[in-house]
């Protein structure tokens, strides 16, 4: 054995080793491509947009009220394409903040565990669904059903694709919240019923504003995704881009905006095809803003609690 | 007595976890084919200074040593010194029993398995042989397929020694290996260990005095990253030099 | 009355206006499933399933865009699964707390909330133009694979993290490698956890068509395609045209493609979460 040691010692088996390097090396590469993805976003879109921008002058995309670059009368104006996007986005919100938050207040404060269990899942359907699904049943049967009350509701309308994407985001806002409020230490939930608190007022005066950055990220994810989705407003909202607020007429999303170019027959190099970047660069600003700003909540926030 | 050679030999041995300085200036020399066994309180070193006889301590963040570790009179930590290799050399038994989730054979086997060898006969001889050294054999020869977390805690301890004995070691580090274990397991490890030591260099770290004294034949009091007392087992419970070794020992702190 | 009874009176309010709003997106939920149903499920027949797309309504089958979505599943599978599980892997096991890793672990998060119309943007420049695949499937699993990267590369990261240490240092003190010990028991340990995210991954990939229109993907495909460079439609795609058009026969179309491509993502899912319950079922260590 004292025989066997040295050879033991000794670097037999090289080969091993190279594979070991080479193996890191591999899985090395695959975790640096993430970062080859976002330079070649930021790149994609900013090369684009710098040729849209030697024509078009920023300050026409930032300030003009109307966009119609497919038009013979082009304006490039960004404005009626922002509108419409937060307008759908605050419809959808609206419609999930509230009772999102409520469900996570809810699940957490006063449902029995079982009943917790069952629910969450089924809620999370909610969020599994394609949104192409979502857009036909904004069309099919949310606006004919609003159309009822609202008879001036216009068959292509920021008020029900807005009310489908709250639907869909509710599971965001209400497992994330529940997720907050389940993080806040038990003693304090105790500290407010030793002092005869109800159950209502435990949970809005201890336990929510305790988790209230962890819901403020969850919000915040949630308008990040609103921003973001297509196809419910591409189905249900229109392609009229219009500067309003006014939730019962067609409107057009900057993703919207995207996919309409997407589907016509735009020959690349072309001042409409650039379009479609500078509208992207500006979606990804916003999203971009709102997920640093989330992360920069969440890591305050945990550092508050270690 | 005759005097046995030196297996293992720590000098001037500092430790350091980033700017935590774990281990002050170790200097010990541990005997072939003996139990020398680590005892101390909670957070005294004795763990870490074990970990840095096999390198497990090498994957932590910030963890660095100075001096010399030497085993058969080779220094451990040298530039040639492969990690892996070493590890054949210097077999370790956990705190907690470890075992893989996967069958018992496969749990035996993993070590020579790694090692590149597929030969089924080899494996399952091997098996047996270990099986047996930790008296499992008789328990578990009939499910060697079935998983290892299956087993009782003892069971499951035994097929860990079992497991670092199949790659043929020299030594074995055993870091509380009876701690989650009842008295009966204990009992049953403990056995184990004094039959070992006719083949094995043995280094135990234990928080169970008696433990200490029915098993090792060296025992070294670590107090605060420091050895105070290194002193043949029987000597060191009777008629120990330093006074912070018998407060220790007499269970005046822990 | 007094306060406290006030009080007991606004609990009980807040508890009915709780279970009111768990249940109000359960309930549109069902009004939704059984209204696609009943509008669609007629309309589903051998014919339906085995039909190349066609201008009229009753003529129209989804052929291709099932074709078009298995196609799509397959070839992102193969790229993205790798990629991810080697990301996952490298973080979770290699990497140390260096800025390198930090800043890794902020671009992933922030990849993750990228809209996936941007990928499709990316996806049409890259892949579409530089590489000249254009609206190929290979193109549009390239694209689609970049999108569920990072959910991949997150999943893997907590399964493996949720392996204890102790398996791991029993590993290394057998002499094993660092590779030894990720391939021999860190990734069998969290196989489970690991295919639970790929396959809600791919529930995702089947849902999408936005990235896939703007990378070129039509709606009208004639043939059912036999290789990675053929143009290609899917489901979401042909139910996104179908629902677009004017005719009510076409949206009895759409509503019958929903169900299908429902039942894929409800089937999807639902191994995720059998696999998932079963695998935090199994022994713990």
């Amino acid at each position: 054995m004292r025989l066997l040691l040295k050879s033991h010692l000794a670097c037999k088996n090289f080969p091993l080793r190279v594979q070991e390097r080479i193996i890191e090396g591999l899985l090395w590469l695959s975790a640096v491509i993430t970062i080859l993805i976002t330079a070649a976003i930021i790149w994609v879109l900013l090369s684009e947009s710098v040729s849209f921008f030697s024509e078009v002058s920023i300050i026409d995309f930032l300030t003009d009220k109307e966009w119609t670059p497919l038009f013979a009368q082009k304006h490039f104006g960004i404005l009626p394409l922002v509108a419409g996007t937060l307008l759908t986005t605050a419809i959808a919100i609206a419609v999930a903040l509230p009772i999102g938050l409520t469900i996570a207040v809810y699940l957490n404060e006063y449902a029995p565990g079982r009943f917790k269990q069952t629910v969450k899942p089924l809620l999370e359907i909610l969020a599994t669904i394609p949104t192409v699904v979502y857009g036909f049943f904004a069309l099919t049967v949310v606006t004919p059903f609003l159309q009822k009350i609202i008879p001036t509701l216009a068959g292509f309308n920021a008020l029900s694709a807005g009310i489908v994407m709250g639907i869909m985001i509710i599971p965001m806002i209400s497992s994330l919240s529940e997720d907050a409020i389940s993080a806040v230490p038990r003693s304090l939930r105790e500290a407010a019923y030793g002092m005869g608190s109800t159950r209502l007022q435990t949970a809005f005066g201890v336990m929510v504003p305790a988790a209230s950055s962890g819901i403020v990220v969850s919000v915040i994810l949630a308008i990040s995704r609103a921003v973001g989705e297509t196809m419910i407003v591409a189905i249900a909202a229109g392609q009229q881009p219009r500067l309003t607020l006014d939730p019962t007429v067609p409107i057009e999303t900057i993703t919207t905006y995207i996919v309409q170019v997407s589907l016509g027959d735009v020959p690349h190099g072309s001042l409409e095809y650039r379009t479609i970047f500078a509208a992207g660069i500006t979606l990804f600003i916003f999203t971009f803003a709102l997920n640093n700003l989330s992360f920069w909540i969440k890591k305050k926030y945990q550092e508050k609690y270690d | 007595m005759s005097k046995k050679p030196y297996k293992l030999e720590a000098r001037n041995l500092n430790a350091f976890y980033g700017g935590f300085h774990a281990l002050k200036d170790i200097n010990i020399a541990m005997e072939e084919k003996a139990v020398t066994a680590f005892i101390g309180p909670s957070g005294c070193g004795k763990s870490t200074f074990l970990r840095t006889l096999n390198r497990m301590n090498d994957y932590i963040d910030g963890f660095r040593v100075e001096g010399d570790i030497l085993l058969d009179g080779r220094d451990i930590y040298g530039k040639d010194v492969r990690v892996d290799e070493l590890r054949k050399e210097v077999g370790m038994v956990f705190q907690k029993p470890n075992p893989f989730p996967k069958t018992i054979f496969e749990n035996v086997v993993y070590g020579l398995k790694i090692q590149g060898i597929k030969d089924k006969k080899v494996l399952t001889e091997a098996a047996e042989r270990s099986l047996r050294q930790t008296a499992l054999w008789e328990e578990v020869k009939d499910k060697m397929d079935k998983s290892a977390l299956a087993l009782s805690g003892g069971q499951q301890q035994r097929l860990c020694i079992a497991r670092a004995l199949a790659i043929s070691p020299s030594v074995i580090l055993m870091d509380e290996p009876t701690s989650a274990l009842d008295p009966i397991s204990t009992a049953k490890i403990e056995e184990l260990i004094y039959e070992l030591k006719n083949d094995y260099t043995i280094v135990i770290v234990t928080h169970n005095m008696q433990q200490a004294g029915r098993v090792s034949d060296q025992t070294a009091f670590f107090y605060m990253g420091e050895l105070v007392e290194y002193a043949k087992t029987k000597t060191m419970f009777t008629s120990p030099k330093h006074e912070r070794t018998q407060n220790y020992i007499t269970g005046r702190f822990g | 009355m007094t306060n406290s009874d006030k009080n007991r009176l606004k609990d009980k309010a807040f508890q009915v206006f709780g279970i009111f709003c768990t249940f109000i997106g359960l309930v549109v939920l069902a009004i939704f499933l059984i209204d696609i149903l009943i509008e669609g499920i007629s309309r589903i027949d051998w014919d339906f399933i085995t039909s190349l797309p066609s201008r009229r309504a009753s003529r129209a089958g989804i052929l291709t865009a099932w074709a078009g979505t298995l196609w799509i599943l397959g070839l992102t599978s193969v790229i993205a699964f790798p990629l991810g599980i080697a990301a996952g892997v490298y973080l979770e096991e290699y990497s140390k707390k260096t800025k390198l890793a930090n800043f890794l672990e902020i671009n992933i998060a922030n990849l993750a909330g990228v809209p996936s119309i941007i990928y499709g943007l990316l996806g049409m420049e890259i892949f579409g133009r530089i590489l000249g695949l254009g609206g190929s499937l290979l193109s549009g699993a390239l694209t689609l694979s970049l999108l569920i990267l990072p959910i991949i590369i997150v999943t893997t990261r907590e399964a493996i993290k949720a392996v204890p240490r102790s398996i791991r240092d029993a590993s290394y003190a057998l002499g094993a490698s660092k590779w030894q010990t990720t391939w021999n028991q860190v990734l069998p340990a969290s196989f489970g956890g690991i295919l639970t995210g790929i396959i809600l991954s791919l529930s995702r990939a089947v849902g999408e068509a936005a990235p896939l229109i703007v990378i070129g993907a039509l709606a009208y495909v004639p043939f059912v395609p036999t290789s990675p460079t053929d143009e290609f439609t899917v489901l979401p795609i042909q139910i996104f045209n179908w629902t677009s058009r004017p005719q009510a026969d076409f949206l009895v179309n759409a509503a019958a493609a929903i169900i299908i491509l429902l039942l894929i993502t409800f089937i999807l899912n639902g191994i995720a979460v059998y696999l998932r319950s079963k695998w935090q079922n199994k022994v713990k260590w």
